[in-house]
Order: structure tokens, then C-alpha cells, then sequence
């Protein structure tokens, strides 16, 4: 069912946008570019070193006498100006936007700083005391399931906060009928699409009106207005949120600024003024939000043909800390889709929601697809491979087929539309899968190691805010009451000179919604789009909107595209209603044309649009019988498709469905284990297209942000909990170098089910491009075990036996998981050894030659504390150190075991130093170190700890050397430092 | 060079887009934060902080920087070209603004300021620069709308029209 575009109007051409001659000459409206009112303070956020510590105490004294601070806000003072955010399961847990008592993530807020300037705010929070109890942590999903694990939250009794089972068709039977049970084990990493705009957020109270106004570069959904009213403990129509214009970029990531909403606001009420405050990029990475890690048992029932007549899903899935909303939407928004885009009809679920030390999580581009598909595709490619057949005719043989839709799928689903089977053909032949398959043939004779890999998807959009119900139970929902629908809204209004101003609650981070709006309203009433003015951004105080509002689920195209097309075709019959009158012909009569009502049978006997459009406001008395008014039409459209979940669990979790069939080939070099995209086919049915090249946009960038997934991007954890991904140097976003251009084709099967025929794009290649290249990474080096992202490391982990651990291994240290340091060295001073070991022992010696101490105390014989600041980095800070002296051996040998902790992380390490005579003026000083660091050190400057534990030591012993009497003997200190720094992990 | 004290507000001086400017500063203040709060030309953009993903690319004095690792007291006396000196007198778009709206070249514009000024200074400097070079010079920067793609036509197509434009 190839549509052809519309030949004549501007709706499924690619017009320039009206978005970008503001956004290329600098005009951009982002949240940072807006001002602040007058007398506005700025915040900076005080965050947890620790993945899992209680608050023990927090000094913000020195914090608050800094000239300039306003207020230092903790859990304690926040918590009385607002309540706990709703969970959305039934458990006995609290979910806080800043911590009350005990910490459970690294960057975890702990104190807000108020002051009148960023910098002086940052100032401030460096000299913010918190002293923490750590607790031991759990990072591993698999393992946070276990009885023995750390538990997060004490009330819940484990880690545990949801578990359903579920059960479509006749799974039991047909699994014991099959000749073949296939199943695989897969995790899905933690990452996050993350976008180049940070979080920011500007609030004010007004304690008159007991009102709140927020400006957040949020994206919706706009429930969460509801969630943020209820925990600042006021009614919806006192909480106005509104957004800028521009956002820089979200793929579902500004949905989590929302406890910031609440931080913020409740700052600017505690202090009385308005506060804002801009999140870096540090505190983005570490703390802003993340996508689910999961872990996936999945079992197919399958006849010798490939026949898939049964699966099994066993999934755990990791929200991190806390639950935050909408979660466990995550693991849900798939649940009509769990058989992807096959006809299988016996279905069986297990779902387990856990809690970790690690990131809450929250909306990220493709939302649950990529966790699903990565099991799902990965299973269908190792079915081929057990039962021996080409991974396409085992894809082949389960698609549903032609003819079938609108197809309801075993778990509840009503696919709309669609040709998948022919599809499928199309992408084949015009992406050249057989000449690809022939390169991967002659790449192989060469012994190189080329694989293909493919993956087929069913891109769900437009979701129905009832399906993360269905993590309650039949009982609970109908306890709670159905929810259920997708409202989208749009408002189309008349000027009194008859210019044209649509208004929507799509909340655009760049997809060009102005322009798509511009041309449909162009279209039907005979405008130039360029005459149309369109607003995306919200006010909840001024505009319509509802729970459904915002950028999300890919529901521009078909809801509110959808929902604008309606109300403008409300206005059109009512404008036509006034033509005809005055023009003496019948409505359906009245055509729109080149800005004028024009009369069908004779094109001289018209009317200009704008006097049409103006007459609402000039002369009311004068339109036609029945039209009441011509100056603004709303229209709010849900579809009827989109009900509540069923006694049995079914639901229709989304209302419309593309189909992508993706396939590429990969090579990978055997030197560097690097993986290399040779070719990449993808093949996209997103129903009509309403604009060629900002589909084609969607479908790049998705693409690529999955490439980044499938090769470069982790949020990566320590065993102990700490983030090692805290810059864009640790977390890799691909770049120009690394990414090719896809393969891009299309079918177009328009939606039945909404206005325009159109269906979400935006979201696919995210589900479909990691399986894809997993698999071909799989066919390339013939395994099935294949976890992201496959960096080169790993790959080479497959090509090559494990690296020999090196010869001289210094004894471990206490292994509690953080970043390890290792190191050793030796110095030669031009001093007496006993001079050097009483300046080893001297407060005064020592405060002058460790590097950035600011105080050394002698607590006892054994005993020193110091207050020293040190930067690695980018990261500079102070922290608390206490050393103890062990195993003295005066004046030859110590060791010096301690900790260091500050706002930006903590160490821990011990080292031995010893010092031999050389000579009556000459001491050889050697020392061995072993150490571990986490917090924000550890997520900042990974690369750069080594090289830094280096030269602070350096920096130690040249000191020590200048300060017993002048410079080493012989080529001088420097020259005569030996530095033989042993790997980091 | 003057001497400058930590925590005093020192006045800074420079060209902007041809024009004089000036704002007082601590030494500390970053030149993102001064030309951004302090002078008002918001079209520069803050991503990173850390030299990563080249949304705050200026030039300063010809040469390429990051103006987020860039203190404002270090421009004094430069003259600093942004975002906002690209387009001509009347607005109109320059041909490689011109070329990025043809192509698609940006979604969410966050990144684009400093991409637009990294290939206005290699358009400048090799107006016959290949798509393999012009590549290799967007690798300094990272969006996370586009893929890159567009963004790569874009340029090809800019060289294009300002070659053109110069021979005719």
C-alpha cells in the first residue's frame, strides 16, 4: 500500500524550516538565554561522593557566612516546604528530590546553595560539610535480586519494589510441544541519549497567591505537572510551568528535570526570591537521569522451520535509586509489543522492577524498545544459528503477515497498519543485501572477520498514558480507576487582521514542529506557510493542554499534527459558512486558494481570506446563521483505540506502529578490535510522511545515538557504586569520524487511526541499530554471548586470550571496587635519613611539602590530620585526610595508611615508605602506593588519575628535597625521579 | 598584560563582531559567561565545560577556541567573532547559514553556533576543502540531533556556493 506523496500542496515536501534563521545567527530562545527577573539568586547543588552512605551531618556554617549566600537548603528544609513525589507502585517507599537521611547514588543531592551569583553558589558548596557512614552498595541488577544484597530502601525489605507474571494464549502447552526450546541470557547497558542543552530551571513563589511559577526546559509529559504540584503541596492551577521557546535537544532526557522543578521552587520559597539554576555537564552525566539497564532471561518455542510458537520473557529491569515517575513506564511502554513484529501467540512474562545505587531512571529515546529488541532479535538471530537457517527466512517465516492488520498481537497491542512481509522484500532489493552478502563472502576469503547482521522492529508511538497501570493488578486498577487515552490538543486562532496563529502543547526540542504545523494550515486554507505562526512551547496558565501533553512517544506527526489538522478543518467549515453568504453559493461551494474564498464554479466570485477572517472582530453581526464566532477553534483529539488495560492484562500500550527492518555488514579489524559500519540498510514504514527530510533527520539521529549505544556509550559503574562517566572524554558520543550515513527507504502505510495517516518516526533506529549490529558483530566473530557497547576491549576479549597480568604485582588493596591506583617510585635526597624521617614525622615539615595543604595536625604519635586541596583535571577540591603511621621502623621504613574525603569524592590507599642511606648526606627515599578513589574524581578524571597521583608525588618529594637542604645530589631531584607508576584498573 | 586580583572586578575590553565592548570581570570568569550574561550575545552556547563538544567555539584574534576553557580577561584587546558577526548587514543569511537551512543541517541548534564557526574559519582558510576534511574538522564537535549527516552536506554544499560565488 505505497502511497505517493501529495503531488500538489506543501504537507510531504521538504520546505526549509522557519525554526532556523533564528537558531544559525545566534537568536535561539534556550532557557540560559532568557534573563531572570531582577534580584534573582542562583543555585548550585551540594551532591553524594557515595552510592550509599548515611547522612551523618551536615555543617553548611562557613557555607552561609560567604558574603553573598542566601540560603544553604537541606533534605531537612526542603522536606518541610514540600512532599515526598508520588511512586507510581504501591510500596512502601519515599521518593525525595534531595536526600533526608541516607544518600543512595553517586551525585545524589544533599544541599541546595543559594547565592547571588553562580560562582559564588559554587564557593559555597565547596565549603558545605557533610560527613557520610558509607554503607555497602549494589550496582548489579542480577545481583540486587539476591537475599543477601545491601538493601536501598529498609521498609521494602529487599530490593525488589514490583513484580507481575503474565500470561497469553497457551505458553506451558506450547512450549512442551515444540520440538526446539532456544533461549538466551542478555544484559542491556546503562546510557542515555543524552543532549547537548543541560537541565535548567528558573522558579518564583508568590506567597500572596500561594502560587508558583516554573520555567524548565522540560519536555512533558506533563503529568508530571501533577506529580510536582502534589509534592510542592499545591493545587495544579497554582503551579504555572511554562518552556522556552528552544530546547537544545532532549530525546526524552528533560522529562527527569523535574525534581529540579521541585528543588528550585521550593528554594525560591524559602528564600523569597527567584532562584534559577543551570546544571553542568558533570552533574548531567552523573545525576541527571539515565535509561534502565536490564537483565533478560527470553525462551522461544520453535517448530524445525523456524516457526516461533511460544515466548518467555524473564526480565529484571534497574530503575537505580529511586522510582521515580513515570517508572516503571520503562519496562511497560513494550508490554502490547512483546512479540515485536511477529505473529506469536502464546506469551509468558515475568517482570521484576529493582532498585540499585545507581541513577534513577526516566525517559530516553526508543523508552523500553531497546531493552526489548536487544533480547528479542539477538534470540531470532541464535535460533537461525542453532537450528542452522538464514537469520531472513527465520524472520520471514514469523512476521505477521500481509493482509492481517489492523493485527492484534498476544499481549494486547492493535498494530494499525502495515506491510511487513513486503517491506521487508523492498528493503532487501533496494538496499542490496545480496551484493552485501557477497562482500562479506569475499571479505572472509581474505580472512578478514566480516559479519551481517539484521533486525526487524515494530516502532510503537503515541502512547496511552493507561499502560504503566498495568503493573498493578486487574484488582488494583480497578480500585484506582481506568486511565487510559492520549489527549493532544491544538488551537488554531484569527487576528483582527486576519493573520493565522496555531498554538500547541508539543514542546519541540528541535523537530521543526513550527514548520509541519505552517504547512498543513497552509494547505488547507490556501496560505503561504510562511504566513502562519505557530508556538510549541506551554504555558499551563495560558494554554490548553493535558496529561498528554509535551515531546514524547514520537506522537507529534499522528497525535498532534493530527489534533491541528481537526481544528483547522472546525475553522475551515465555518469560514466557508461566512464566504458563502456573502459570495451567494452553498458552503461546500468554497474552495481555498491563494489566500482568498473562492466559489468552485467560478473562480472570479471570491473573497479574501483576511476580510473572511477578520469579520469575528469587526463585525460580528454580519457572519452567516449558526457561526457563532470565527476567532478561535480547540480542538483535544484522543483516540478511541487507546482503553484502559483489561481484566486480562491485554493492552493496546500505543496507538500506532511503524515497521523497520534494518540489516548491515560490519567488519572488524583484528589489530585494534575496532568495529566498523560498512554498510547500514535501514527500511522505515512510519505511514505518510509529512515532511521527507525531517523524517530522514529523525531516522539519522536516532541511528547514530544508537550506533553510540551499540559501540561507544556506558554508564559506567565501580563495584562500589561510584560513576566513571562523568565527562564527554569518559562518555563517548560518536562523531563526524566515526559515523556513517545509512541506507534510508521507505513504505508507507498510513495509520487508519489518526487524522493525517502519519505515525511516530522518531524513535526506531534506537530499537532496531544496536540488535543490528550486535548480531552482525555475533555473525562476524561466531558468538552468541554479545554485550554493549562492544568497545574495542571487548571485541578483543573475543579475538584474543585474556592479557597477562604484569610480573610485578604490588599486594592488592582492600578490594571495595572503586578506581584502583597502583604505583611506586624512588627519589634521592641530599640529606641525612634521619633528617628525612623526623621531617617525615612533622607537622611543619609536612604541611609545607604535601601539595595544596593548607593545615597538618598531629592528632597523636600516629596520627595526622590534614586539610589539603588537590585537582585532577578539570577537577579542583579540598578535602580531609587522616593518615596513620604503622609498622615504624625508625628511621627506615613507614607505612602510611588513610583516607581523603571532600565534597568532590574520597580515596582511600596505604603506602610503605623506605629510606636507605646512600651516603652520610644522601638518603634513597622509595615508596610503593596502592589507593582507590571514587566520587567525583573518579567520574571526572578516570584518564587522568594515574598521570595525577604521578605528579602530586613528584610534587611531594621534590618539596621534601627542597626543604631538607637544597636540590638531590647529582643530576638533581627531578632528573633522578623514578616513577614507575604501575597500571590503573 | 595587566595585573589582575582574585576576587576584584576588572574592566575587560574587546572587538566583538567588529564592534568595541566592555564589562567588568573576575579574573576567574569564564569568556562563555562574560559574553553570554555580561555582554548579552547569547548565540554562543555552554555544553560541556570541558572542551569536549565545541558548542562555544569562537574565534579569537583568527584562531579557533573553545570559549568555555577561555577566561574573559584573556580576550582583552582581541577581537572575538561569534555566532552573531556571520550573517550580513541586513540579516541575511551568510552562505553557509544559507546552506545549513537547505540541508537540514541542525534540529535543535544547540551545537550549531560553534559548528558554524568552525566551518566559516575553514571555509576561510580552504575554500577547496574536501568532504574528508571537512569530516575531520567537525570532529571537535558533538550533536546529538542530526547524525551528522546534514551537517556534512551542508558544508559540502557551502564550499560549493562560496567557490562559485568567488569566481563569479
Amino acid at each position: 500500500m505505497v502511497q505517493a506523496r501529495d503531488a500538489e500542496g506543501f504537507l510531504g515536501r521538504s520546505i526549509p524550516r522557519f525554526e532556523d534563521a533564528a537558531l544559525l545567527t545566534g537568536r535561539g530562545r534556550y532557557i540560559d538565554d532568557l534573563g531572570a527577573p531582577p534580584g534573582t539568586l542562583h543555585a548550585a547543588i551540594v551532591r553524594s561522593p557515595h552510592a550509599h552512605a548515611e547522612l551523618v551531618s551536615i555543617d553548611a556554617d562557613a557555607a552561609r557566612a560567604l558574603p553573598g549566600v542566601a540560603a544553604v537548603l537541606t533534605g531537612e528544609e526542603i522536606g518541610a516546604l514540600t512532599r515526598s513525589m508520588v511512586v507510581g507502585v504501591k510500596a512502601p517507599v519515599e521518593c525525595w528530590p534531595i536526600a533526608r537521611d541516607r544518600v543512595r547514588y553517586v551525585g545524589e543531592p544533599v544541599a541546595m546553595v543559594v547565592a547571588t551569583d553562580r560562582y559564588v553558589a559554587e564557593d559555597a558548596a565547596d565549603l558545605v560539610d557533610v560527613r557520610y557512614r558509607t554503607l555497602p552498595a549494589v550496582v548489579d541488577v542480577r545481583a540486587a535480586v539476591e537475599p543477601d544484597a545491601p538493601v536501598l530502601h529498609d521498609g521494602l525489605g529487599g530490593n525488589v519494589i514490583s513484580e507481575r507474571s503474565f500470561r497469553y494464549g497457551d505458553p506451558e502447552a506450547a512450549f512442551s510441544e515444540a520440538p526446539h526450546t532456544i533461549g538466551i541470557d542478555v544484559t542491556y547497558p546503562r546510557n542515555a541519549c543524552t543532549p547537548i542543552e543541560t537541565y535548567g530551571v528558573v522558579a518564583e513563589y508568590d506567597p500572596g497567591e500561594g502560587t508558583y511559577d516554573v520555567l524548565a526546559n522540560f519536555q512533558g509529559p506533563f503529568s508530571i505537572h501533577a506529580v510536582v504540584a502534589r509534592s510542592l503541596g499545591v493545587a495544579g492551577n497554582k503551579l504555572r510551568l511554562h518552556t522556552p521557546r528552544d530546547s537544545g535537544g532532549s530525546f526524552g532526557i528533560k522529562q527527569g528535570v523535574f525534581p529540579y522543578m521541585i528543588l528550585v521552587a521550593a528554594a525560591a520559597r524559602a528564600t523569597g526570591r527567584p532562584v534559577k539554576w543551570v546544571e553542568d555537564r558533570l552533574e548531567h552525566l552523573t545525576a541527571s537521569v539515565s535509561a534502565t539497564n536490564r537483565a533478560t532471561r527470553i525462551e522461544a518455542a520453535v517448530e524445525d522451520d523456524g516457526t516461533i510458537t511460544a515466548l518467555s520473557w524473564d526480565q529484571i529491569e534497574d530503575c537505580g535509586a529511586h522510582l521515580r515517575a513515570p517508572e516503571p513506564a520503562t519496562l511497560y511502554r513494550m508490554h502490547g509489543n512483546m512479540t515485536g513484529a511477529y505473529a506469536i501467540r502464546n506469551v509468558a512474562i515475568h517482570n521484576r522492577v529493582v532498585l540499585t545505587n545507581k541513577t534513577p531512571t526516566g525517559l530516553n529515546r526508543g523508552f523500553g524498545g531497546p531493552q526489548v529488541y536487544f533480547a528479542l532479535e539477538r534470540l531470532v538471530f541464535e535460533i537461525a544459528r542453532t537450528l542452522k537457517l538464514d537469520p531472513l527466512d527465520v524472520i520471514r517465516r514469523n512476521l505477521v503477515p500481509s493482509g492481517a492488520f489492523p493485527y492484534k498481537t498476544a499481549t494486547g497491542a492493535l498494530l494499525d497498519s502495515g506491510d511487513y512481509p513486503a517491506a521487508l522484500e523492498v528493503a532487501v532489493a533496494d538496499g542490496g543485501l545480496t551484493e552485501l552478502i557477497a562482500r562479506r563472502d569475499a571479505a572472509r576469503a581474505e580472512g578478514r572477520i566480516y559479519g551481517i547482521g539484521m533486525a526487524a522492529v515494530v516502532e510503537p508511538s503515541v502512547s496511552n498514558m493507561g499502560y504503566i497501570t498495568t503493573v498493578l493488578t486487574a484488582e488494583e486498577r480497578a480500585r484506582a480507576g481506568p486511565k487510559n487515552g492520549a489527549q493532544a490538543v491544538a488551537t488554531i486562532g484569527l487576528d483582527p487582521l486576519g493573520g493565522v496563529s496555531v498554538k500547541v502543547a508539543s514542546v519541540p526540542q528541535g523537530q521543526g514542529h513550527r514548520t509541519v504545523l505552517a504547512q498543513i494550515v497552509a494547505d488547507e486554507l490556501g496560505l503561504d506557510p510562511a504566513a502562519i505562526r505557530v508556538t510549541a512551547d506551554v504555558d499551563t496558565a495560558r494554554d490548553a493542554w493535558s496529561i498528554a501533553s509535551g515531546n514524547y512517544s514520537s506522537r507529534f506527526a499522528p497525535a498532534v499534527a493530527g489534533a491541528t489538522k481537526l481544528a483547522v478543518d472546525r475553522l475551515k467549515e465555518k469560514l466557508k459558512r461566512v464566504a458563502a453568504s456573502q459570495l451567494n453559493v452553498q458552503p461546500d461551494d468554497v474552495t481555498f486558494k491563494g489566500g482568498k474564498l473562492v466559489a468552485k464554479a467560478n473562480p472570479e466570485n471570491a473573497i479574501s481570506f483576511s476580510r473572511v477572517a477578520a469579520a469575528s472582530h469587526w463585525a460580528p453581526a454580519t457572519l452567516a446563521d449558526g457561526v457563532d464566532h470565527t476567532i478561535q477553534e480547540t480542538v483535544f483529539w484522543t483516540p478511541d483505540e487507546l482503553v484502559a488495560p483489561t481484566a486480562d492484562d491485554e493492552v493496546n500500550s500505543s496507538l500506532c506502529h511503524g515497521f523497520i527492518f534494518d540489516y548491515c555488514g560490519v567488519e572488524i579489524d583484528r589489530d585494534t578490535g575496532e568495529v566498523r559500519i560498512d554498510r547500514y540498510v535501514t527500511m522505515h514504514d512510519c505511514g505518510r510522511i509529512l515532511h521527507p527530510a525531517m523524517v530522514d533527520g529523525q531516522v539519522t539521529g536516532g541511528f547514530v545515538q544508537a550506533l553510540g549505544a551499540a559501540l561507544y556509550e556506558e554508564y559506567a559503574y565501580a563495584e562500589d557504586g561510584s560513576f566513571l562517566s562523568g565527562t564527554l572524554a569518559d562518555y563517548l558520543i560518536p562523531t563526524t569520524m566515526e559515523v556513517p550515513d545509512p541506507v534510508i527507504l521507505h513504505f508507507e502505510s498510513p495509520s487508519p487511526f489518526t487524522p493525517l495517516g502519519a505515525k511516530g518516526v522518531g524513535e526506531g533506529n534506537c530499537m532496531s541499530t544496536p540488535v543490528c549490529i550486535a548480531n552482525a558483530v555475533a555473525d562476524a566473530l561466531g558468538i552468541s554471548d554479545v554485550t554493549l557497547p562492544l568497545t574495542p576491549s571487548k571485541i578483543s576479549e573475543h579475538l584474543y586470550a585474556p592479557e597477562p597480568e604484569p610480573k610485578e604485582q604490588p599486594k592488592p588493596v582492600a578490594d571495595e571496587g572503586g578506581r584502583k591506583l597502583r604505583g611506586e617510585g624512588e627519589a634521592v635526597v641530599a640529606a641525612p635519613r634521619q633528617k628525612i624521617w623526623d621531617m617525615l614525622l612533622d607537622p611543619e615539615t609536612l604541611k609545607a611539602v604535601v601539595p595544596g595543604a593548607h593545615s597538618v595536625e598531629k592528632v597523636s604519635d600516629t596520627l595526622f590530620r590534614a586539610d589539603v586541596t588537590l585537582g585532577v583535571g578539570p577537577v579542583k577540591g579540598r578535602y580531609r585526610a587522616e593518615i596513620e603511621l604503622s609498622d615504624l621502623d625508625p628511621p627506615e621504613a613507614v607505612t602510611l595508611s588513610g583516607g581523603a574525603e571532600g565534597g568532590l569524592g574520597f580515596g582511600r590507599g596505604t603506602g610503605r615508605v623506605t629510606l636507605t642511606e646512600r651516603g652520610p648526606n644522601e638518603t634513597l627515599v622509595a615508596y610503593t602506593y596502592e589507593a582507590e578513589i571514587g566520587g567525583k574524581v573518579a567520574s571526572v578524571g578516570g584518564r587522568l588519575l594515574d598521570g595525577a597521583a604521578r605528579v602530586v608525588i613528584g610534587q611531594f618529594f621534590q618539596a621534601l628535597a627542597r626543604q631538607a637542604g637544597g636540590g638531590g645530589s647529582g643530576g638533581g631531584v627531578m632528573s633522578r625521579l623514578k616513577s614507575l607508576i604501575g597500571g590503573g584498573k | 598584560m595587566p595585573r589582575l586580583t582574585s576576587g576584584r572586578r576588572h574592566t575587560v575590553r574587546f572587538t566583538l563582531n567588529g564592534r568595541p565592548v566592555s564589562g567588568e570581570a573576575e579574573p576567574r570568569m569564564l569568556l562563555t559567561d562574560f559574553l553570554r550574561h555580561v555582554i548579552g550575545a547569547t548565540g554562543t552556547h555552554v555544553g560541556c565545560e570541558h572542551g569536549v563538544c565545541g558548542a562555544c567555539t569562537v574565534r579569537i584574534d583568527g584562531a579557533l577556541a573553545r570559549s568555555c576553557l577561555t577566561l574573559a580577561v584573556q580576550a582583552e584587546g582581541a577581537d572575538v567573532r561569534t555566532v552573531e558577526g556571520l550573517a550580513g548587514a541586513d540579516d541575511t543569511l551568510s552562505p553557509l547559514q544559507e546552506a545549513f537551512r537547505q540541508n537540514f543541517g541542525l534540529q535543535c541548534g544547540f551545537c550549531t553556533p560553534g559548528i558554524l564557526m568552525s566551518l566559516d574559519a575553514l571555509l576561510q582558510e580552504t575554500p577547496d576543502a574536501s568532504e574528508e576534511e571537512i569530516r575531520e574538522h567537525l570532529s571537535g564537535h558533538l550533536c546529538r540531533c542530526t547524525g551528522y549527516g546534514p551537517i556534512v552536506r551542508a558544508a559540502v554544499a557551502a564550499a560549493r556556493s562560496l567557490r562559485e560565488g568567488s569566481h563569479a
